[in-house]
């Protein structure tokens, strides 16, 4: 049974709303703190750490709020199916990056 | 004729109708956004050095909108959550606090669009760059044919890599005051709009199409909220599953700005 079928109480999910808006919250603010600390020379390091909490972020919307940790098997078949397709797509990206042809110039 | 499984589940897929297609929906909207993301990064990388901006964009503002779309998530699952268990007066309550506090997204998104279309870099005859707010533009303004005066609250730099990082020591200490350039001595001229440069560019394809579908969930959501309740009365049921199909969208929508507010704002 999904989430969505189980009987649902309001009280309950007043509390899990309240959970992931407050941890919503501390993520959105580590990820500024992140931004404006003094971490390594660039801006490689930072961007991996604020991607990373960002992950989290997206983890726990789609998870209870979208309630994707209780779904049908056929949902994870669709999104797996998107997981792929999308890897590929940012796959390729990066593979046309350092994919110059003979004879033109990359900096 | 009566549409099959609109409540109950097809029993060769276990989801209504309806689940499916806004999941098959959202998994082609990830691949519209993931091209344009794939994009950004193209840009971003190929980027010359010290050309990339960073901190162009209003974090306090970003921060606030991140928020507002957390608690829109949230109002927009307590609104299901109370047509499950038949509470009509809630979920008119928790839908309204969704629709204000899209609209309320939408209008700070509006007034950041607004502070960078009267934003302005000039390129001067000396090689110098003004750059800063428009103050105003004389009467007799004419770029094409050099006549007027145009005033900018801003500052004047030698090299353009100096406006790119607006966190650097040296742009926090930049004094901003009033300039006022003749025609005669601008080279060229132009806000910070898409055509800016790549960054700009991407800035507002991806927060414009995002907008639009802020803008569009919210029409559904006003729909639902508003005359479409009517079904409330005919068959609860099948309204629950719409305001949770129109649910997911808008979590989707959430999940987008989620990426969007750290890539743009805050790297």
């Amino acid at each position: 049974m999904s989430e969505s079928e189980k009987p649902v109480s309001l009280q309950s999910y007043f509390r899990l709303c309240g959970v992931v808006f407050l941890v919503v919250l501390c993520t959105t603010s580590a990820m500024i703190a992140t931004s404006f600390a003094h971490i390594g020379d660039g801006w490689t390091l930072k961007v991996a750490l604020i991607l990373s909490i960002a992950v989290v972020n997206a983890f726990l919307v789609a998870g209870y709020l979208m309630h994707l940790l209780s779904e049908k098997k056929l949902v994870y078949t669709v999104l797996a199916f998107t997981v792929f397709f999308f890897i590929g797509l940012m796959g390729l990206t990066m593979w046309a990056m350092n994919d110059f042809p003979p004879g033109t110039a990359a900096h | 004729m009566e549409i099959p499984y609109t409540v109950q589940a097809r029993p060769d897929t276990g989801l209504y109708n309806a689940k499916l297609g806004i999941w098959l929906f959202l998994a082609s909207e990830v691949m519209l956004f993931g091209g344009l993301f794939s994009a950004y990064v193209l840009l971003r990388v190929g980027a010359e050095p010290g050309m990339w901006p960073h901190g162009w964009l209003n974090v306090t503002l970003g921060t606030i909108n991140t928020l507002l779309l957390a608690l829109s998530a949230i109002t927009t699952l307590l609104a299901w959550a109370a047509c499950k268990v038949r509470d009509f007066t809630k979920f008119k309550i928790f839908h309204a606090c969704t629709i204000l506090l899209a609209l309320t997204f939408l209008g700070i998104k509006s007034y950041e669009y607004h502070d960078k279309l009267i934003h302005y870099e000039i390129k001067l005859n000396n090689g110098t760059f003004a750059d800063g707010h428009l103050v105003e533009k004389s009467a007799d303004f004419d770029l094409a044919k050099k006549t007027g005066t145009v005033t900018l609250h801003g500052h004047i730099v030698t090299d353009e890599k100096e406006l790119m990082d607006l966190r650097s020591p040296e742009a926090k200490s930049a004094k901003h005051e009033e300039v006022t350039v003749a025609a005669t001595d601008i080279k060229s001229m132009g806000n910070y709009g898409p055509r800016h440069n790549t960054f700009t560019a991407i800035y507002f394809t991806l927060t414009g199409l995002h907008a639009l579908h802020i803008f569009g969930g919210t029409v559904v959501i006003f729909y639902f909220w508003g005359p479409g309740s009517r079904m409330w009365k005919t068959d609860p049921e099948r309204f629950t599953n719409r305001i949770e199909v129109s649910g997911l969208f808008w979590h989707f929508v959430d999940l987008v700005w989620i990426f969007l507010f750290p890539v743009l704002y805050l790297t």
